[in-house]
């Protein structure tokens, strides 16, 4: 049974709070050709639009571009302060992908993420924070060319997680 | 074609065999070193039997199962997943898809499609939508 906290037992703290709407430092990508066939290699995609220059030029596209989530590769960058998160686990519930365009090889994408909302609930691992992220990807004529919203999951005490404190 | 296409239609299943290896891969091309994905100790203390799936790399499945249905001529508009419960390197998992709704707004043929990842034990741990358009063989 999972249920709201209630006001006076949150772990959202006026501090965690002042993170909505805050946007992170900006961080500008050269999207480069090996890059795209290494994300499309990994996640096991023969797409020949992702590696074959000749059959992507000659589609609708015009030139070679990247996989719909390689974006999870273009991490976002840092707050101006750290984020205080409370807990040690991390899980991964889920992205929302808006595409406007498809990124091409030699763009320059600039990656913005900011804190939209933060609620909690409480379940059988005790109180979990749900942490909902927008992510922007801007390409080098500012046209954005996609948004990413992510839906992340913190829970529990004791020896953080590697990588906790980036998501 | 937009014309080819009705409710309740199936896509392809796209079959994979996801294993360790390629999930070191993930992590490398991801940067995402969340342990928990290549270190079965880490996995353990958390009670898992093994190492994880990344959740984004059954996203990136399901981006080519609609991805590789709608060939170069159409477009990914959308692409939404949710990652309800694990999966495991060494279980076989299989992407399906079904179109859920057709339309044509602004004279652009889109097509609406339910996916999912279906694990060996014929659950969906990972079920989502996408949105897509496709050329349209007549003006519209």
């Amino acid at each position: 049974m999972t249920t709201s906290a209630s006001p006076d037992n949150t772990v959202i703290s006026e501090k965690l709070r002042s993170f909505i709407d805050l946007e992170s430092d900006a961080v500008t990508y050269d999207i480069e050709r090996h890059a795209v066939e290494r994300f499309a290699c990994a996640i096991g995609d023969p797409n020949p639009l992702y590696t074959n220059i000749e059959f992507a030029e000659s589609s609708s596209h015009g030139s070679l571009i990247a996989p719909p989530t390689f974006f999870r590769s273009l991490l976002p960058g840092d707050y101006p302060q750290p984020y205080p998160e409370p807990f040690a686990h991390i899980l991964d519930g889920g992205s929302k992908y808006r595409y406007n365009e498809r990124v091409r090889v030699g763009d320059r994408i600039t990656v913005v993420r900011k804190i939209t909302d933060l609620f909690e609930k409480h379940g059988r691992m005790g109180t979990m924070l749900f942490k909902i992220s927008e992510i922007s990807y801007t390409n080098q004529e500012g046209r954005l060319v996609a948004t990413q919203t992510t839906t992340t999951i913190t829970y529990g005490t004791g020896e953080k997680d590697s990588g906790v404190d980036d998501h | 074609m937009f014309e080819d296409v009705s409710i309740g239609d199936e896509l392809p299943e796209l079959v994979k065999h996801p294993d360790n290896r390629q999930l070191v891969m993930y992590a490398g091309a991801s940067q995402d070193f969340v342990a928990i994905h290549y270190d079965l100790n880490v996995a353990k203390e958390a009670g898992h039997p093994n190492v994880i799936i990344h959740g984004a790399l059954k996203s990136a499945w399901l981006g080519e199962l609609v991805t590789g249905w709608i060939g170069s001529e159409g477009q990914l508009l959308e692409l939404d997943v949710s990652y309800r419960a694990i999966d495991f390197p060494g279980d076989i998992t299989t992407c399906v898809g079904k179109i859920t709704d057709t339309r044509i707004e602004d004279g652009v043929g889109l097509v609406e499609i339910e996916i999912g990842l279906r694990n060996s034990e014929g659950a969906i741990s990972t079920p989502g939508r996408a949105l897509v358009s496709l050329p349209t063989r007549y003006a519209i």
